[in-house]
């Protein structure tokens, strides 16, 4: 099956107590599909995020693309991107600095043509030289999301990335991530705990509850 | 009134060492100075060793930062509190250590780099390793790992997310300790003596040979301004450095540290063995060669010689009585920089505006090498003041270990004095307390744990100063510290050994005082 198949994935913690994060959970989004991923806080979603993307090994189960099993792969091998909560934009290079981060093999021009197409896409044109400290919030989740599909991944994975926002600059950058989305066409694959956001920006939501899906 | 006494002390001798240095004779003189022959391969010297210091400690400190703070491991702590010791060990006990490493019969004699410049650069990274480790690793723990999985998402590997994201955030925190580092290596001055001689040497040492074999004063005074240039140009650059930090950070804290992982392991492993040959090995190297006897053999020979004066030619007292010295005198001295330390921190913290910049003159001795310090007290001091000769007193020598302790006493008490909310003495002088029952009832009793943290420090600084001392002490007086580096620098098998013997005395003693007061700050964390 091509796009992403998760099968059986269970994250465990080993600690003073070993807790159970994800429980054996099973999905996948086709090609192209927008998927939310909607649960409370600790229901285990951001951890099978992780364990998706690659940040924590699945202590069983597989992770796979086109077929392809990546459970084992690292993480910048696997083409998969990531939008954080809080951005975690590099402080210390600029608007176009971040964006071009992940396209840094592109030949100059190029790399410069496609930081200019997606600051558009996501409505921040002419911003490129701005240092980070200088952008509002709604502005810095933009350029996470301009980052992060600039090296065009396979997957994007989104961890609740309106949460930090205010509720009236949320609504509005919702309609936007699902314009962006669609319009270049991403496969993503986003945790959130608002059922709202969940419904204006998926194309089919998924609930999880103490570490499973229900 | 420590106004008074910093500026009798500080302020007055380091001013006559520039007035000496520059005046009199002109700029001409100074300049002759400069060209003499020695002095500019002694100035190449300083700024090599500094150099090769620097780089060393960077180099095996930043990734003991990340081993010992970024991820985390079982038996950590203890760790962690080993490489700090070799900071706060006497410069003639760690001079000594890495002589025994190195010499033609020692673990690494193979390496033939006895009395070499690699040698001291070793003894240097050792001394200051833990700098790195200690300030790029907290800065490193409080870093948000998701920035790095960031650049990993985006496709970097784990050396380009590390170059490309991870250095630059560090880059602050690792300029300053670099800094400090290049601060500590360019006016280091007992393990350069210890270790090179005459062979090798540096303005630090020059000064001291120009003052002892030569007895130019005008010759040590203008080294003593060219080593003022060396550490003004080493604290703009630390200066420099934190004035980044200040840009970079402004996030908020938090702890990015993780469990180490199977794939860490190995790393781990290889930064503890390399932690373990710089800190462990020179510390076995010392005491096998204080066991050591003519002939091969090991006993305590070497130990028992300590209690039998040596004889005049080398040393006129003891060994055992230059130990005893050294406990007077460092106790008087904690007393002096605990009472001083009080007087400034209170001044720096609670005193009126005119008065906080106290702290940074205070601060002065830790910049300033002791070397000057102890030049400028043999300039000034040697005379009669108020009656007092202390010229043929050895008064001047706990004075100046005082001085030098000072910096390091008040940095431990002043963010103590600074977490007493000042509503709290406001609070008892309104129930009618007077200011000395406000002291005796409020302040000793929340302070006196880290006025005695300070002084335990200054006690046992003051029982390895060497730099300062070694100008002001009286020939029928050494200290400890003296001793070793006279017995290490006399030929003689017998004198030899007994010198590594007393190292591992000093070494112990230090130590023993350094755990002492370890326990007395845990106690203190316990209270609060």
């Amino acid at each position: 099956m091509s796009g992403l198949v998760v099968s059986q994935v269970s994250v465990t913690y080993r600690g003073r107590e070993t807790v159970t994060a994800v429980d054996g959970v099973s999905l996948s989004v086709a090609k192209g599909e927008i998927v939310a991923l909607l649960g409370p806080s600790g229901c285990g979603k951001s951890s099978l995020l992780a364990a998706i993307v690659g940040i924590v090994e699945p202590t069983a189960g597989t992770v796979a693309f086109d077929d392809e099993d990546v459970t084992q792969t690292p993480i910048h091998e696997r083409g998969f991107g990531l939008v954080f909560q809080d951005g975690q934009l590099f402080p210390h290079l600029s608007v176009g600095g971040n964006v071009a981060y992940g396209i840094h093999a592109l030949p100059r021009g190029e790399r410069e043509c496609r930081v200019a197409e997606l600051l558009h896409l996501v409505g921040l044109e002419g911003l490129a030289h701005r240092a980070i400290t200088e952008l509002s919030g709604g502005q810095r989740q933009r350029v996470a999301l301009a980052r992060s599909l600039a090296p065009r991944p396979r997957l994007l994975c989104l961890d609740e990335p309106l949460s930090s926002l205010d509720a009236e600059l949320r609504e509005r950058l919702a309609d936007d991530l699902r314009d962006v989305l669609t319009a270049s066409g991403t496969t993503a694959l986003m945790v959130t705990h608002d059922p709202s956001e969940a419904a204006r920006v998926a194309s089919r939501t998924l609930r999880m509850e103490a570490g499973r899906l229900i | 009134m420590p106004a008074a006494f910093l500026a009798v002390l500080f302020v007055w001798p380091l001013a006559t060492v520039l007035a000496r240095g520059l005046a009199g004779t002109g700029t001409g003189a100074a300049l002759a100075v400069l060209v003499s022959p020695g002095v500019p391969d002694a100035l190449v010297t300083t700024v090599v060793l500094a150099g090769l210091g620097t780089a060393g400690s960077v180099v095996i400190g930043v990734p003991a930062a990340w081993a010992l703070y970024r991820v985390g491991w079982a038996g950590q702590r203890v760790v962690r509190a080993i490489v700090a010791v070799p900071f706060v060990l006497p410069t003639v006990v760690v001079a000594a250590a890495f002589g025994a490493l190195f010499a033609r019969h020692g673990v690494l004699g193979w390496a033939g780099l006895d009395h070499s410049v690699a040698a001291i650069v070793c003894a240097l990274v050792f001394f200051n390793v833990s700098v790195v480790t200690r300030v790029v690793g907290s800065s490193w723990a409080a870093l948000d790992p998701g920035t790095q999985v960031a650049a990993r998402t985006l496709g970097a590997s784990r050396w380009r997310a590390f170059r490309t994201v991870t250095l630059p955030a560090l880059a602050p925190a690792l300029g300053a300790a670099a800094a400090v580092v290049l601060l500590f290596c360019s006016t280091s001055f007992g393990v350069v003596l210890v270790l090179g001689g005459a062979r090798v040497r540096t303005v630090e040492t020059e000064i001291y040979f120009q003052v002892n074999s030569f007895l130019d004063l005008h010759a040590a005074a203008v080294l003593g301004i060219v080593q003022l240039v060396f550490v003004a140009a080493a604290l703009g650059l630390a200066s420099w450095a934190r004035r980044g930090r200040d840009r970079v950070a402004g996030g908020r804290e938090l702890d990015g540290s993780r469990p180490s992982s199977a794939a860490d392991r190995p790393w781990v492993a290889a930064v503890l063995v390399a932690l373990a040959t710089l800190i462990v090995l020179p510390a076995v190297a010392l005491l096998e060669r204080s066991l050591r006897v003519a002939g091969g053999g090991h006993s305590l020979t070497n130990y028992l010689a300590l209690f039998s004066a040596p004889g005049t030619a080398v040393l006129p007292v003891s060994v055992v009585q230059a130990a005893l010295n050294s406990l007077v005198t460092a106790g008087i001295a904690a007393v002096i920089a605990g009472a001083l330390t009080v007087a400034v921190a209170s001044a720096a913290v609670r005193g009126p505006r005119w008065a906080r910049w106290l702290d940074g003159v205070a601060m002065g001795p830790l910049g300033v090498s002791a070397v000057v310090i102890g030049l400028g007290m043999l300039l000034t001091l040697n005379r009669e003041i108020a009656g007092v000769d202390l010229r043929t007193s050895w008064w001047l020598v706990p004075l100046a270990q005082a001085i030098v302790a000072l910096p390091l006493a008040v940095r431990i008490l002043v963010p103590a004095m600074r977490a007493i909310d000042p509503r709290l003495r406001a609070a008892a002088a309104s129930l009618g307390a007077s200011p000395w029952r406000v002291w005796r009832t409020l302040d000793w009793r929340l302070l006196r744990g880290p006025i005695a943290l300070s002084a335990g420090f200054a006690f046992a600084i003051a029982m390895g100063e060497f730099g300062a001392t070694s100008f002001v002490a009286r020939p029928d007086r050494p200290t400890l510290p003296l001793a070793i580096a006279r017995l290490l620098s006399r030929p003689g098998a017998q004198n030899v050994g007994m010198g590594f013997a007393a190292a591992v005395l000093l070494g112990v003693a230090t130590g023993a005082i350094m755990l002492t007061t370890e326990r007395l700050r845990t106690r203190v964390r316990a209270d609060v």
